[in-house]
């Protein structure tokens, strides 16, 4: 079995863990100023949404170059995004955004 | 949580499928998923390699894409700041945006940091879903059908909205969510996706801070604690996504 992969899983692991590990580990991570904490608090929703919207907003064009795109994952995302404000649960976001995709793809619509 | 098992779980056997199309065997696919355990740069370097980029390439962009690590854990160090030093650097392996989102809305909900919530969160929330999820599916791939065609491929960008709304719990978070969407969006039309992503994680919680309070004199209710060992607020009720 091909196990050439795994080196660069190794690679990849090195330049991922310090990012993870040195707040965690600097003690002077631990003293941030309470303006660096309010900035920090809303990393979350600003990297979360940021990722999300990448996903689902932005395709490849015909040119190779980045495009806008709103497809039935961008809808499916929207009704779970819905969903989670309205019910405060993923769960039935999730499965939400999961069907709606997979039903509209499945008549030839998505 | 169930929300979150069931995106790690989704997007696992996505990876195992996307991996075993590109020419991943069941090891290599494993060992990225245990070594990096990190999905977006999983996913870039699966579709890197089988467009035939070279290894270096694939590492520079990985910590590229992996850098907003560094804010997640620099948020969630005061409140794991009494954990051994040992006991910290495990914890940072298995840091994701699915584990930071979950351990923030949990501690800010308790008042102080639940290491086995942390845990339970990091641990069984993802890491095993994603690991066996993952060795279903580069195991799997020539029975499951395409994943689109089930629609598992829409799970992650889900997750990761859903998991925003959840931390959005004030006008400087919804400030700083919808700045970060916008951001991304503009950088990544203009520039690339992946820079896109770390403009709108960098700037969006700046707009955020530029939303006054409604009421200066009063924190707002989910302000993170300078002492998370000193803040309690008993009275937060449950938002359903926490572990």
């Amino acid at each position: 079995m091909n196990v050439g992969l795994v080196g660069l899983a190794l690679l990849m692991a090195a330049v991922t863990y310090p990012a993870r590990a040195i707040p965690l580990l600097v003690p002077a991570f631990e003293r941030l100023p309470p303006r660096a904490l309010e900035y920090l608090r809303l990393v979350g929703p600003a990297v979360l949404g940021a990722i999300a919207a990448s996903q689902v907003l932005l395709a490849t064009g015909a040119d190779g170059r980045p495009a806008f795109h709103v497809g039935i994952d961008a809808v499916a995302v929207l009704a779970c995004v819905a969903l989670v404000a309205w019910r405060r649960n993923l769960l039935v976001g999730l499965l939400v955004a999961v069907v709606v995709t997979a039903t509209v793809r499945a008549v030839g619509a998505g | 949580m169930l929300g979150i098992v069931a995106s790690a779980a989704g997007f696992g056997v996505v990876f195992g499928l996307t991996a075993r199309a590109n020419g991943f065997s069941v090891i290599e696919a494993v060992a990225f998923s245990v070594l990096v355990f990190a999905g977006a740069s999983q996913f870039l370097a699966a579709g890197m390699i089988g467009a035939g980029f070279g290894w270096p390439a694939i590492v520079v962009l990985t910590g590229l894409v992996n850098a907003r690590h560094l804010l997640y854990a620099a948020a969630l160090g005061p409140w794991l700041r009494d954990r051994p030093r040992r006991e910290r650097a495990l914890m940072a392996h298995v840091l994701t945006d699915e584990a930071f989102a979950l351990s923030l809305v949990h501690f800010r909900r308790l008042g102080f940091a639940d290491r086995r919530g942390y845990w339970l969160a990091a641990i069984g929330g993802v890491f095993i879903p994603w690991n066996l999820a993952t060795l279903a599916g580069v195991l799997g791939a020539q029975a499951i059908p395409d994943p689109r065609v089930l629609g598992l491929d829409v799970v992650f960008p889900a997750a990761m909205a859903g998991l925003a709304v959840g931390l959005a719990t004030g006008r400087r978070e919804v400030a700083a969510g919808v700045a970060g969407v916008g951001i991304a969006l503009i950088v990544g039309l203009t520039v690339d996706p992946r820079a896109g992503v770390l403009a709108g994680g960098f700037l969006g919680p700046v707009v955020g801070l530029l939303v006054p309070r409604r009421d200066p004199a009063v924190p707002e209710q989910d302000e993170l604690p300078a002492d998370p060992a000193s803040f309690s607020r008993p009275d937060r009720s449950d938002d359903g996504m926490a572990p």
